[in-house]
């Protein structure tokens, strides 16, 4: 393959194409879509919870009959929620994170020409296209979306008479995240493939930048967490169609008591978490491995502690298997496994604050350009550590009864989940956007979409600790009508407020985003002066990456400011000077 | 509406331009590139970071300051060390939250960009790396030890002499139950429940009443099935072709052999019957009581009647037995008490609360009493707690004569999820028995 520039037709070119690169931009592009839609749900019905009951002509525009007379239909409420949360934590972190960078970086950053399998790669985003179709169809068929929140726990779920949209939108539902699945776990299998096999000459495990160790443990995790959520699924379709009782027992709804017996609602949560949890750090690592390389280039130092980090990536990766059930303390589990729980959980606590610790080092004395890409990672670090540490309450079985299913924990998770890794997302994109486009972003609205959106995250997420603490419980269409509620109601308008203008600051970056593909400053090959191999690449995009040969490696990813060399960088194909100790 | 969708769409285009021409202007006229961040800029971010840690912090602080409590005071006793354990946690986790956040904030304000400085080449140090692996175990290992201390006596056994009460969920409301004289819960079954025994009570008097119903809806179908046009139709061809088989002669199959014999040997009284049951379908036909059904909705019937002769055949599988002082299982529940919408607890007094649930998860979550509890249909749960406060010094603690305990659902469970709640009140334990003694027994409405 490599430089020889063969004719390709539209199709090959940008449709069903093979090419690494192209395939990023198509998941980006997705996301964003998906992005645009996700956001937009939480809009609507954030309205509905920040001025409950009143009327706004918007919320009928665009749901009709969802919304007649502009307020929103209690049920409707119920399905927004859970199809946002679903777009937002699959569709957008874990496809639009990993399917971007992923397919962008691991072969860029490794030196090799393309991923292991270009066909592979190629179904796992068609697979992910045909699961986002059928999302967005389930919101339009009769009963509505799936409505029983994201976790979709059973019975709930797996009985049409108890909900409007436990009928077909849950079929649908089931459906689209199986085939979310077989997406991801081909995109998975390559990266892993391609990490441990297609490394150029002279790239060590231990030389590989920290993007790179983040999308493998990444990668990982989805191979051997995604097909527990399969069986999970299957099962519930056979308690929905076939009259099975994995689920269910001793039922009685709709005037009828039910046949099944001997099944148990908990085993579902016991295998939705075994995937759920690893899943929060499918979303979160691969944005702790952008900040990582952006954090580095842009101190001009290297990261600090690389070993550590990797190290406590992989901790991380291991622990988050062990921790499921604490999602599970008020379910009636025994106790005692809640403690080994409690145990597990708060373990992970420990490599979580070496990785904050040593972002913080990496800052200590560097010289930082302040570039969008580098506010958007150190407000990942911020967000993550704050996120982290009411992680740290909610952990705790004795604090977690009071607290659990509250919007304490809906404020948590945003903040860990949400903030932290759509900030690293926002990162990559800027500092990619060249690898992407070949052009700039303009820098200027990166800085005023910046700090708006760190400002309204902490605005929306922030003050839902208090109302959780308060009592107040999630998924609830209103709470007006509990008086205890009253001490916190007044945040509620003001969280809705930071939401909306957060949202339309998304604008901004819509705009630049767009724009700049097309009108953008052209890029320079290497702008941000950094070591890595994908700035050896030529700014135009090829087939092969490379013109030549394939680069060569002779030392780490992270050598800023090396006292041995002038330059405040050295790019990782630079040979080793005479009597200078490699990495 | 519309003229406010052109209005918005008119809106957009503008900013969408003026976007763009700040964009064409910040860029390109100055003639710099993007990746160049100039030293004002520079000075500009840094010092946002200052300014935003101050905002952060202190909106932080008002928060605190204005819902820090966020709770009255816990009105259980194990509430109080709930509330000491989340202090503490609080406490530590705030003081990192400002710590480690002021040092990323101030490090991006200090340490930023000067083309006279080169950044510090500081690769790794083991002692800190230790030094910050090891104090967040020491402190994460008190945390552990603390918590889970307050987590083994919470949800340790509850004493024999605790008072039970039972909180039963379904879509969408609470009920209680309290055992009558007999101190026991009468047992219960699912298959049972009736709307006159809502929380399927196993009395002798319960499965009657069960199995009546189920008898009236069978019946009721089969009357629906009986009177099909369609099928009656169907019933009289074959009815005439068994009595008078000469019609159908030239077309019959000569080779089954059962045939032959049915009409052969057809006996007298059979016969007869057989032209009883044609009068009766013609009488009906001409009746015009006979009704027209789809095959679908036919089929529905039937299906459903099997389901109902599956459910009676489970209540009919219910075995009685005897527990202990010879009371007989199925008599146990007799004095049962049912409470709707308001339950009553004594004040003092350790309470042992039972959780099942109908139709689908919910969560019995009683904020006021730290306590949460999923209930889970097939799977008894449960909860300890020990009422310290009755609910009319909380009125005078809080100042506020219309404050209620609360009982609320806090596990998504269908549309009305966000309106299911129950009051409690606390009282002393005469009140408590003299109202309890005022409550319903177990199918008192049933006449
Ligand atoms: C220091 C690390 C963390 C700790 C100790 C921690 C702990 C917990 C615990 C115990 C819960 C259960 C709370 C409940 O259900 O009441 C929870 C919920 C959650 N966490 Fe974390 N977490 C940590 C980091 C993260 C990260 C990194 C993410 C995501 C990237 C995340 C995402 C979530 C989500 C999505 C939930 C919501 C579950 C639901 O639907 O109820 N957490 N966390
Ligand atoms: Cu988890
Ligand atoms: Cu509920």
């Amino acid at each position: 393959m490599g430089n020889i520039n063969h004719k390709e037709s539209f199709i090959s070119k940008y449709i069903f194409t093979y090419d690494h690169k192209m395939i990023s931009k198509q998941f980006l592009i997705t996301a964003i879509v998906m992005g645009i839609l996700g956001v937009s749900m939480s809009i609507l019905f954030r309205l509905q919870l920040g001025w409950p009951g009143e009327s706004f002509a918007i919320l009928e525009t665009f749901l009709g009959k969802w919304a007649p007379g502009g307020v929103l239909d209690r049920n409707a409420y119920l399905a927004l929620v859970t199809i946002h949360g679903t777009i937002m934590v699959f569709f957008v972190l874990t496809a639009g994170l990993s399917g971007t960078f992923s397919n962008l970086l691991i072969p860029l950053q490794i030196g090799a020409r393309d991923m292991a399998s270009g066909f592979l790669n190629m179904l796992s985003y068609w697979f992910f296209v045909i699961s986002c179709v059928v999302m967005i169809f389930s919101l339009f068929v009769e009963g509505g979306a799936a409505s029983g929140g994201w976790t979709i726990y059973p019975p709930l779920s797996a009985l049409p008479q108890a909900m409007p949209g436990s009928g077909m939108g849950m079929t649908l539902w089931l459906l689209s995240m199986t085939l979310f699945v077989v997406s991801s776990l081909l995109g998975s299998l390559n990266y892993i493939v391609t990490i441990i096999n297609l490394r150029t000459k002279g790239l060590s495990m231990t030389r590989l930048p920290l993007t790179i160790w983040a999308f493998f443990v990444t990668a990982i995790l989805g191979v051997l967490s995604f097909p527990v959520l399969v069986s999970a699924i299957v099962l519930l379709l056979m308690d929905r169609m076939m009259g099975t009782a994995f689920y269910l027992s001793d039922i009685f709804i709709g005037g009828e008591a039910l046949d099944a017996t001997g099944g148990s609602p908990i085993l579902y949560q016991h295998l939705f978490w075994f995937l759920g949890h690893p899943e929060v750090y499918i979303v979160l690592l691969p944005a702790l491995g952008i900040s990582s390389e952006v954090i580095a280039t842009n101190s001009r130092k290297p990261i600090f502690g690389y070993k550590a980090m990797v190290g406590s990536i992989i901790a991380i990766g291991f622990l988050s298997f062990i921790v499921w059930a604490h999602h599970m303390f008020v379910t009636g589990m025994n106790p005692f496994l809640g403690s080994v729980f409690v145990f597990t959980t708060l373990l992970i606590a420990i490599p979580s604050a070496v990785k904050a610790f040593n972002y913080i080092t990496t800052l200590w004395r560097g010289n930082i350009r302040l570039t969008p890409a580098m506010l958007f990672s150190i407000g990942l670090v911020s967000t993550f550590v704050t996120g982290g540490l009411t992680g740290i309450i909610l952990a705790d079985s004795a604090l977690d009864v009071t607290v659990h299913d509250t919007y304490f924990v809906v404020g948590h998770f945003h903040i860990v989940m949400g903030l932290s890794a759509i900030f690293g997302m926002f990162a990559g994109v800027y500092h990619w956007f060249s690898k992407l486009f070949g052009r700039m972003m303009n820098t200027k609205m990166g800085y005023v979409h910046f700090w708006f959106t760190i400002v309204c995250g902490y605005g929306v997420f922030f003050p839902m600790h208090f109302v959780g603490l308060a009592g107040a419980p999630r998924r609830y269409y209103d709470s007006t009508s509990f008086d205890f509620l009253d001490s916190v109601t007044d945040l509620q308008p003001i969280i809705s407020t930071f939401a909306i203008v957060g949202a339309l600051a998304q604008l901004v970056f819509m705009f630049n985003f767009f724009y700049s593909i097309f009108r953008g400053q052209t890029a320079t090959q290497n702008p941000w002066k950094s070591n890595t191999l994908e700035w050896t690449t030529p700014v135009e995009h090829i087939h092969g990456n490379w013109p030549g040969a394939l680069p060569e490696v002779h030392r780490w990813a992270y050598d800023y400011s090396n006292p041995a060399h002038d330059e405040d960088f050295v790019l990782q194909t630079t040979p080793l000077k005479d009597g200078e100790v490699g990495h | 509406m519309k003229l406010l969708i052109l209005l918005v769409t008119v809106v957009g285009i503008i900013a969408v331009a003026q976007l763009a021409k700040i964009y064409q202007l910040s860029a390109r006229l100055r003639g710099h590139r993007e990746e160049d961040i100039s030293e004002a800029d520079t000075r500009l971010q840094g010092s946002l970071w200052i300014v935003f840690m101050f905002v952060l912090f202190g909106t932080t602080i008002w928060q605190f300051v204005r819902y820090g409590d966020y709770l009255p005071p816990s009105a259980s006793l194990h509430g109080e060390a709930v509330d000491m354990l989340m202090g503490y946690n609080l406490a530590l986790v705030i003081v990192v939250f400002f710590v480690v956040n002021a040092l990323i904030f101030i490090f991006s304000f200090k340490y930023r960009f000067d083309k006279n400085r080169k950044a510090h080449f500081f690769p790794h140090d083991t002692r800190l790396e230790v030094i910050w692996t090891v104090i967040p175990s020491i402190v994460l290992a008190v945390i552990i030890i603390y918590g889970l201390q307050t987590w083994s006596e919470m949800t340790g056994p509850a004493s024999d002499d605790s008072l039970r009460v039972e909180l039963y969920s379904k879509q969408f409301d609470w009920t209680a139950r309290y055992a009558g004289d007999n101190d026991e819960f009468g047992s219960t079954n699912f298959n049972l429940i009736t709307p006159l025994n809502p929380l399927g009570i196993v009395t002798q008097e319960g499965i009657d009443q069960a199995l009546l119903k189920i008898e009236d809806k069978i019946a009721k179908l089969n009357d629906e099935l009986t009177v099909e046009k369609g099928h009656l139709l169907a019933e009289k061809v074959e009815l005439e072709n068994t009595l008078h088989p000469s019609d159908d002669h030239g077309h019959a199959d000569h080779g089954h052999a059962d045939h032959d014999d049915a009409h052969h040997e057809m006996s007298e009284g059979y016969k007869d019957n057989l032209e009883m049951r044609l009068a009766a379908i013609e009488d009906l036909l001409n009746s015009g009581n006979a009704t027209v059904m789809t095959d679908a909705a036919y089929e529905a019937k039937e299906d459903k009647i099997y389901r109902l002769k599956r459910h009676r055949q489970r209540i009919l599988e219910l075995k009685n037995y005897e527990v202990g002082e010879g009371l007989d299982a199925w008599e146990v529940g007799n004095d049962d008490r049912i409470v709707k919408s308001e339950f009553h607890l004594p004040i003092g007094r350790e309470i042992e609360f039972i959780f099942r649930s109908r139709d689908v998860l919910h969560s019995a979550f009683m904020p006021h009493f730290r306590a949460q509890m999923n209930t889970v249909p097939g799977l008894p749960t449960r909860f300890k707690i020990e009422t310290t406060i009755t609910t009319d010094s909380m009125r005078t603690i809080l100042d506020n004569p219309d404050f209620n305990y609360i009982l609320l659902c806090n596990k998504v469970c269908g549309s009305a999820h966000f309106n299911m709640q129950m009051t409690i009140v606390v009282e002393t334990q005469e009140e408590y028995d003299a109202w309890l003694s005022e409550q319903k027994v177990y199918m008192a409405e049933k006449n």
